[in-house]
């Protein structure tokens, strides 16, 4: 075989990265090279360094080490039985990319992942060796992101972890069912319980020893997963539900969704569709709406029989209009909990309202001054020269908001 | 009346220090001047000296903060708008809490602004390697900030790029890090850069990772706005993506699905007979 060029490389190795969604550099340790021996930062909140026209951050160089695969996931543009042009990357290769892309301020770190080669061991142990060589050869302190690969020895990924930012493990269909039908070789029971082997070394590694010293640390930015959306035919409810489970049980920082999306050599056994975009955008919506805003996944998903979100209107003005018995609420004197559930306020909106009221009682024009959302908040508020009246349960408020209906087209 | 000169480079401190003498003198907001960079020339120059340092003047954390930030807008009246809202503050308790105060909006509006720029900077400078040789690498960028942000956003190139030495230039300041040193210097033109071949394969990357399946041009212009585009060297290839998008993704649908490949069977057999064994 002749030697491949790097670019093509790497042409063809981050095209088959791009269906990760994660592209996260937030949330792990502080670090920088202030002392002069090491190159890289990492400070709290991440920083996207180019957007593609997809509209997706581009903050890691995310790149497959190989696209080889023994693996024949159906959804997966590097199943075996795909015709891809196939490549690998050598260690050296990786490790120079991500030093090269850092010093010249493309890159935040690197996230890498890979197809299962020879054995999931083999294919893990070359993946932590890139990410020790990252740390202890070329003193790197920026950000490394490593998926894990389901049945590599707990060996291996406990020095992942003491080498990445954080680690990752997709689950990658909703459903056990789904992942027995469309990816054959993988196991939800060994993804599990691999999420939940790094879950318990986070919090060893948390602990402190006797003499009050702390262990090393294991992936301070935390774990996170993907699921597909739109492969299978699970419903918003039973992607929501798998959410609140993950981040329930293994305490994962992000669940990623990711709309199924049309990838070269496709199988017959899954039709390409056009990417449910919106429907992504909502599940995420309503991932906030749980974990930041008090929801419960059956408040949300009980606005429609079918189990899905509406895709007209985001999921929280969907929970107000049906349960309009609660509004208005009078922006002065309502809980922070129900300013919460308030559709248009954010979690910075109602830090405002409170901050503010403590000096004075708040006005409409106070709230558009603060940058509040008040178009779509109005039905649901009282300000002190505010209020709904029947707008509140006006039978045609959802019109409002929802854009207006097309006529079908004939072709 | 007071005119107080301003530098462009260590404005922060300067205008910190004027405001705590005049506001130490009760020194209403109508009676000073603020003179960013000489920009005034001759005609307002007062020989009027500065009040001296008094007592201590107690301002809000809050607000000492804010004007950090606020003091490297592009907006002539930034320094008039804190010192006015610095004179209201000597009375007016808590007000700094209200965030439905239109001065206080306004300056809150100003900081956003510069963060925002200060966030943008961090992600859109694009360096050149300088092939300079020597123990330390050495690397260089231009880049065309909205605001004055070259002096605070430095610091943070400095402790990211610590082991190699670097510089920005910008038409405003510009910053060089030497053996560990960080240092500021007058606005320049833009300086020649040699051509970096790393660039190209920075392009191969944009190009590869975009998903033609997914196109939002209005979510990459709202965090990437075109007046970036002419310092990133990854913009050039924007038009050709999305032009080339619709078309790949419907070669994409319209392939007709294929057999797998001979070596599929053997390794998905390997594969099975391995699970078999482990059973």
């Amino acid at each position: 075989m002749t030697r491949m060029a790097l670019s093509d490389k790497l042409a063809i190795l981050s095209d088959a990265a791009r269906y990760d969604a994660s592209c996260a550099s937030s949330g792990t340790a502080r670090r920088d090279s202030r002392d002069g021996k090491g190159l890289g930062s990492t400070e709290g909140s991440g920083i996207c360094h180019a957007y593609a026209p997809d509209g997706r951050c581009i903050s890691l160089l995310k790149i497959l080490m190989t696209n080889f695969c023994i693996y024949d996931c159906a959804y997966c543009i590097n199943r075996v039985s795909s015709h891809v042009r196939r490549a690998r990357f050598s260690p050296d290769e990786v490790v120079q990319l991500t030093i090269e892309f850092y010093r010249r301020n493309y890159i935040e770190g690197l996230f890498l992942s890979s197809g299962i080669i020879r054995s999931p061991d083999a294919t893990m142990s070359d993946m932590v060796q890139i990410a020790r060589r990252l740390r202890e050869g070329e003193n790197f302190r920026g950000y490394i992101h490593l998926k894990t690969i389901p049945d590599a020895a707990p060996e291996l990924i406990e020095q992942a972890g003491l080498y990445a930012d954080r680690l990752s493990i997709n689950v990658e269909l909703p459903t056990d069912n789904s992942v027995k039908a469309y990816a054959p070789e993988k196991n939800p029971v060994t993804i599990r319980k691999a999420m939940g082997d790094v879950k318990s070394r986070k919090e060893v590694a948390a602990e402190k020893s006797y003499t009050g010293k702390r262990g090393k640390r294991f992936a301070p930015a935390g774990q996170s997963t993907q699921m597909i959306v739109g492969a299978d035919g699970s419903t918003d409810a039973t992607i929501l539900g798998q959410s609140t489970r993950l981040y329930g049980a293994y305490q994962l920082r992000r669940v990623y969704y990711s709309a199924f999306s049309p990838i070269p050599d496709a199988t017959a056994q899954l039709p390409l569709i056009k990417p449910p975009l919106v429907r992504e955008h909502r599940l995420y919506q309503a991932d906030w709406l749980l974990r930041f805003y008090g929801f419960g996944v059956d408040e949300i998903t009980a606005a429609r029989p079918d189990g899905n979100l509406d895709l007209e209107i985001d999921p929280k003005l969907a929970w107000a209009l049906q349960n309009r018995a609660l509004f208005p609420v009078d922006v002065n004197r309502a809980s922070k909990d129900m300013l919460l559930r308030v559709p248009g306020f954010g979690t910075r909106t109602v830090g405002r309202i409170l901050s503010t009221r403590r000096h004075r009682g708040l006005r409409y024009g106070d709230l558009l001054q603060m940058g509040a959302p008040v178009k779509k908040a109005q039905p649901f508020i009282i300000a002190r020269d505010w209020t709904p009246g029947a707008l509140t349960d006006s039978a045609n408020l959802r019109a409002r908001f929802a854009p207006p209906p097309q006529q079908l087209s004939l072709l | 009346m007071y005119t107080v000169p301003l530098p462009r480079i260590g404005t922060d401190l300067a205008w910190r220090d004027a405001a705590k003498r005049l506001i130490g003198a009760a020194i209403p907001p109508q009676d000073v001047l603020w003179d960013f960079g000489g920009e005034m020339g001759e005609l307002f120059a007062t020989a009027t000296p500065l009040p001296p340092p008094s007592r201590r003047i107690k301002a809000p954390q809050s607000f000492v903060q804010m004007a950090d930030t606020v003091v490297w807008h592009k907006d002539p009246q930034r320094f008039a708008r804190l010192y006015a809202m610095l004179w209201r503050l000597r009375h007016e308790t808590g007000l700094m809490q209200d965030r439905a105060d239109q001065h206080l909006a306004k300056l809150r509006q100003m900081e956003k602004g510069v963060n925002r720029c200060k966030h943008k900077m961090k992600a859109f400078v694009r360096f050149r390697d300088l092939r300079q040789g020597g123990d330390r690498r050495s690397f260089a960028a231009w880049f065309e900030p909205t605001h004055h942000t070259v002096e605070p956003t430095a610091p943070f190139f400095a402790r990211r790029f610590a082991d190699m030495d670097w510089m920005i230039a910008t038409p405003d300041v510009t910053a060089q890090f030497v053996d560990g040193n960080l240092s500021f210097h007058p606005g320049q033109p833009k300086p020649d850069l040699p051509e970096d071949g790393a660039e190209a394969l920075w392009g191969t990357y944009f190009c590869n990772i975009f998903n033609p399946a997914r196109v939002k041009i209005k979510a990459m212009t709202s965090e990437m706005p075109k007046k970036y585009w002419k310092n990133l060297p990854e913009a050039q290839h924007i038009h050709d993506l999305i032009a080339g998008a619709e078309a790949k993704v419907q070669k994409m649908r319209d392939a007709a699905p294929t057999l797998p490949p001979e070596r599929a069977k053997r390794i998905q057999n390997r594969l099975r007979q391995q699970k078999d064994g482990d059973q």
